[in-house]
């Protein structure tokens, strides 16, 4: 607010230096915000999907099952845990991506087509090398996962800050095309499984699939080795976002363009750095995908993760931490739905509902308080609102 | 209608805002609340228009305790406020502005615009405003659409009007027309509480002052027995000096050195022909000019923001004409921007990262592609209390700074640094006089250091009390010289170089 009165402490001594820099506690309104809407918002979206269920003649007894089975096929046993995870993992990946585009003030809806050319490139890498070890064709593989996204991703990127065609637009264009080029791809002799007439790629070798990391305990479950990448892909964006010198300049030219550009970062450059590093993580969650739970490309793979992801950035309000837990929620939403399906026979369409309303109140907070005014320190609202 | 304010306080959190106020608003007189930025004016008048509820203390409507519960009330309640941004629909025209929120209808619930373009047309005859109802708000010039926003708050028929820094955004001209509304709705009896920080205009318009410093009242007064020195120093609680101290003019070696300098816009049209001018160590040189006469142009030519379309810059003897921002930034150029919330600050950073803004790269703070957010913590700190920014923390966001602030600290970014030119755009434009005469000392501190200073506003009196020489640009050429080798600086000539005479 513009209204700081002014101190009169014009001599500045030690003890004034040291108090400039403590910080302040955080704000109470802050914390509900983070945390107590998101559950609130979860449980309405529970309590309106319960309605929605009731209103489409599903009994009360089955809708009691289904929401037993959403929470013991998201958190319910070891396994639930497992798909949870590995529904989770290119969310998150994906997620991390787009929320760095959104601090920069870019709006990539090309995760989906970004995945899709990450995965071709590391399933092409994934057969194509026989007989190297598994610690370096791996590796080989997830980087031409994330290459392939970071590159095709910076197009759109170049594209914006040659000639300022929007990001939104030249993105979904990019997803258009890279989803016809996959289909193409898929039917090249060198790239399809041979003796199939469908479009379909090869294996991916033994060595470069992500291990499943609790195999020894029972093979079923599928847990692999993507989570480790994706809380690897948690820190760095961390780092980059708030630790780096490029993060700086990221935000501020998310914040303020003019001011970035005064201060002498170079906006072009920006952009289509953002761009590539948003293209390489949803590259790497593409490339999660088939070394680690599909083992192969089939035209449209991505199942709309992409854009899925583009909620979980919302959802974890472009912040690492927020992304990583967000995506775990959409993870459990994912398992447990299944879950749903299979015990109570609830339509698996019903989870994206359920998915689509926790968003929708998690994105209006000022409802939820309005829902649950008991759940919620009084706020002045004077305190709230802003002289400009 | 009167209105008593008796022992308002307003808190947020812990900072106090207004304390303990007490003031009287009477119909047919103009009262002045004159303060610095920051001092709690703004706070105060929200209060009153039914924005924020006070933590302490009444307001008597003709001697009834009354509560606000929001805006709407005390609009009912008949307190009007013209805001310092208006908040007007620019594809709307007049009239449709002035009934949004409280549309007259006709019959079947229609909306009945020839009532209100007629009630618009009245209210204008009423006080002499001249304003055509079926204007589009977008064509019009601002100190018109200020205008409308004063129908805006007469239509719902206001008794009382508070204008908060209504001339801000007006040119002298309108300041005069604005002044005459003014005692136009004075004289038909209205109360009007003027809000500001400029001395003159208050001395002028007021029938009574008030002064707010700290979130207090310090004093209150009859114009026509104080003087602007007096109600500065009751502003500000220290006597201030309107001169300027300055060692003697002693220029040393050319730093800056653009010959025949020409720039275009976007649009090809010529934004700056054929300038050559020096800047020499230890000189202040003044750029006159009528806003929009090149000058941003210039200034962005010199800093390495937009392109030449012509000639060369000399930065200490080195061709700068074809180097980067960042470059000429590194060789010791400091710019203020005439814009600092459109290019000189982010306003959801912290205090601390606006500081490094464009330093961060710098060693000091940063080592290969790790931030030393520690060290940048810790010399924001120091900048912080070596140029007066006040603020509780560093990692207060920058937006939450008052005006005055925030220049401040876009100063302290730019010269706490080792720099051999700086180039300052309107660096006092919009503030209150402590932090104009904070800034200026600073700017005569690195001229007597042996730095170059450029100045540019279109303030020409802080021109003439700043500048060694003075150069007046009109049309996109420096038309005039003053001082040193040229004619002398006197205040009339300049003006009337300003407007394009040729003498």
């Amino acid at each position: 607010m513009s209204n700081t009165p002014a101190t009169p402490t014009p001599s500045p001594s030690p003890s004034a230096s040291e108090k400039l820099l403590q910080r302040a506690a955080p704000d109470r309104v802050e914390f509900e915000d983070l945390v107590i809407v998101p559950i609130f918002a979860v449980i309405v979206a529970l309590v309106l999907g319960a309605l929605t269920m009731l209103a489409t003649n599903v009994s009360l007894p089955t809708i009691g099952l289904s929401y037993i089975a959403l929470i013991q096929g998201s958190v319910g046993s070891l396994n639930a845990l497992s798909e949870t995870l590995t529904a989770a993992a290119p969310l998150i990946l994906a997620g991390l991506g787009i929320a760095l585009g959104f601090r920069a003030g870019l709006f990539n809806i090309g995760a989906e087509g970004q995945l899709l050319i990450g995965g071709m490139a590391s399933v092409i890498v994934g057969f194509s090398l026989p007989d190297l070890p598994m610690i370096i064709h791996l590796p080989l593989a997830l980087l031409a996962g994330a290459l392939a996204g970071g590159l095709y991703a910076a197009i759109a990127g170049w594209l914006r800050a040659a000639t300022g065609a929007h990001e939104v637009i030249s993105t979904i264009m990019l997803n258009l095309i890279a989803f016809r080029l996959v289909d193409y791809l898929l039917r090249l002799p060198i790239i399809q499984k041979t003796g199939r007439a469908d479009p379909i790629s090869k294996s991916v070798l033994d060595s470069a699939e992500l291990p499943r990391l609790l195999e020894w305990i029972d093979p079923n479950l599928r847990v692999h080795a993507g989570i480790i990448l994706v809380l690897a892909a948690v820190f760095l964006v961390h780092w980059i976002l708030f630790k780096s010198t490029i993060g700086f300049e990221f935000r501020a030219s998310g914040e303020n363009p003019d001011a970035a550009r005064y201060a002498g970062m170079r906006s072009g450059l920006i952009i289509v750095l953002v761009m590539a590093f948003a293209g390489a993580l949803a590259g790497l969650a593409g490339a999660n995908q088939v070394l680690g739970v599909l083992d192969r490309v089939t035209p449209g793979f991505s199942a709309g993760i992409g854009f899925n992801a583009i909620a979980v950035a919302l959802l974890g309000r472009s912040h690492p931490v927020g992304v990583l837990l967000a995506g775990l929620l959409f993870g459990a939403l994912e398992a447990g739905g299944r879950q749903m399906q299979v015990s109570a026979g609830v339509s698996i369409d019903l989870i994206a509902i359920i998915q689509a309303l926790i968003i929708v109140f998690i994105a209006a907070p000022l409802l939820v308080r309005k829902l649950f005014p008991w759940g919620f320190q009084r706020t002045d609202k004077s305190s709230r609102s802003k002289t400009p | 209608m009167e209105i008593e304010l008796r022992g308002i306080t307003k808190r947020f959190g812990e900072v106090v805002a207004n304390s303990d106020v007490n003031l009287t608003i009477r119909p047919g007189e103009v009262l002045g609340l004159l303060g610095e930025n920051g001092a709690g004016k703004s706070t105060l008048m929200n209060v009153l228009s039914g924005l924020y509820e006070p933590t302490e203390g009444t307001i008597l409507i003709d001697g009834k305790p009354t509560i606000f519960q929001g805006p709407g009330e005390a609009i009912e309640a008949g307190i009007g406020m013209v805001h310092q941004h208006f908040m007007l629909v620019p594809v709307f025209t007049v009239a449709e502005n002035v009934i949004l929120g409280v549309e007259p209808t006709g019959r079947a619930d229609f909306l009945d615009l020839e009532t209100a373009r007629q009630q618009v047309r009245e209210i204008n005859e009423t006080y002499g405003l001249e304003v055509d109802p079926d204007e589009l708000v977008e064509n019009l010039p601002v100190g018109i659409q200020q205008r409308v926003e004063i129908i805006k708050v007469l239509f719902r028929s206001a008794d009382v009007l508070i204008f908060d820094e209504p001339t801000a955004v007006l040119t002298p001209q309108e300041v005069t027309d604005f002044f005459q509304i003014v005692t136009a709705l004075r004289d038909a009896g209205k109360a009007l509480v003027f809000i500001t920080h400029k001395l003159q205009e208050i001395l002028e318009i007021s029938d009574r002052i008030a002064v707010l410093r700290a979130g207090k009242i310090v004093g209150e007064g009859d114009p026509k027995q104080l003087t602007e020195a007096e109600l500065a120093e009751m502003m500000v609680g220290r006597p201030v000096s309107f001169d300027v101290v300055k060692q003697p003019f002693a220029p040393g070696e050319t730093l800056l050195d653009v010959s025949h300098l020409t720039v275009l816009r976007e649009n090809d049209e010529i934004a700056v022909e054929d300038i050559s001018l020096k800047v020499r160590k230890g000189e202040i040189v003044g750029i006159a000019g009528v806003q929009g006469n090149g000058q941003s142009a210039l200034v962005q030519a010199l800093t390495g923001l937009t392109r030449i379309a012509a000639g060369t810059i000399e930065l200490m003897g080195t061709d700068i004409t074809h180097l980067s921002a960042r470059q000429r930034h590194k060789m010791g150029m400091a710019h203020i921007p005439e814009d600092r919330h459109r290019s000189g600050m982010i306003a959801n950073f912290t205090v601390a990262e606006n500081m490094v803004l464009d330093t961060y790269y710098d060693d000091r703070f940063s080592k290969g592609l790790t931030m030393r957010w520690k060290q940048v913590n810790e010399i924001s700190a120091q900048n912080v209390s070596d140029f007066d920014v006040r603020t509780t923390s560093v990692f207060e966001m920058a937006g939450h700074l008052s005006g005055g602030n925030q220049q401040k600290m876009v100063v302290a970014r730019e010269m706490a640094r080792e720099i051999t030119l700086l180039i300052a755009a309107q660096p006092t434009r919009g503030l209150d006089v402590g932090s104009i005469e904070y800034i200026h000392s600073r700017i005569i501190d690195a001229r007597d250091s042996g730095d170059g200073v450029l100045i540019i506003s279109s303030e020409l009196d802080e021109i003439l009390s700043l500048s060694d020489r003075i150069l007046v640009m009109f049309k996109g050429r420096v038309v005039a010289e003053f001082g040193e080798g040229g004619k002398p600086a006197e205040k009339n000539a300049i003006g009337l170089a300003m407007a394009g005479a040729t003498q």
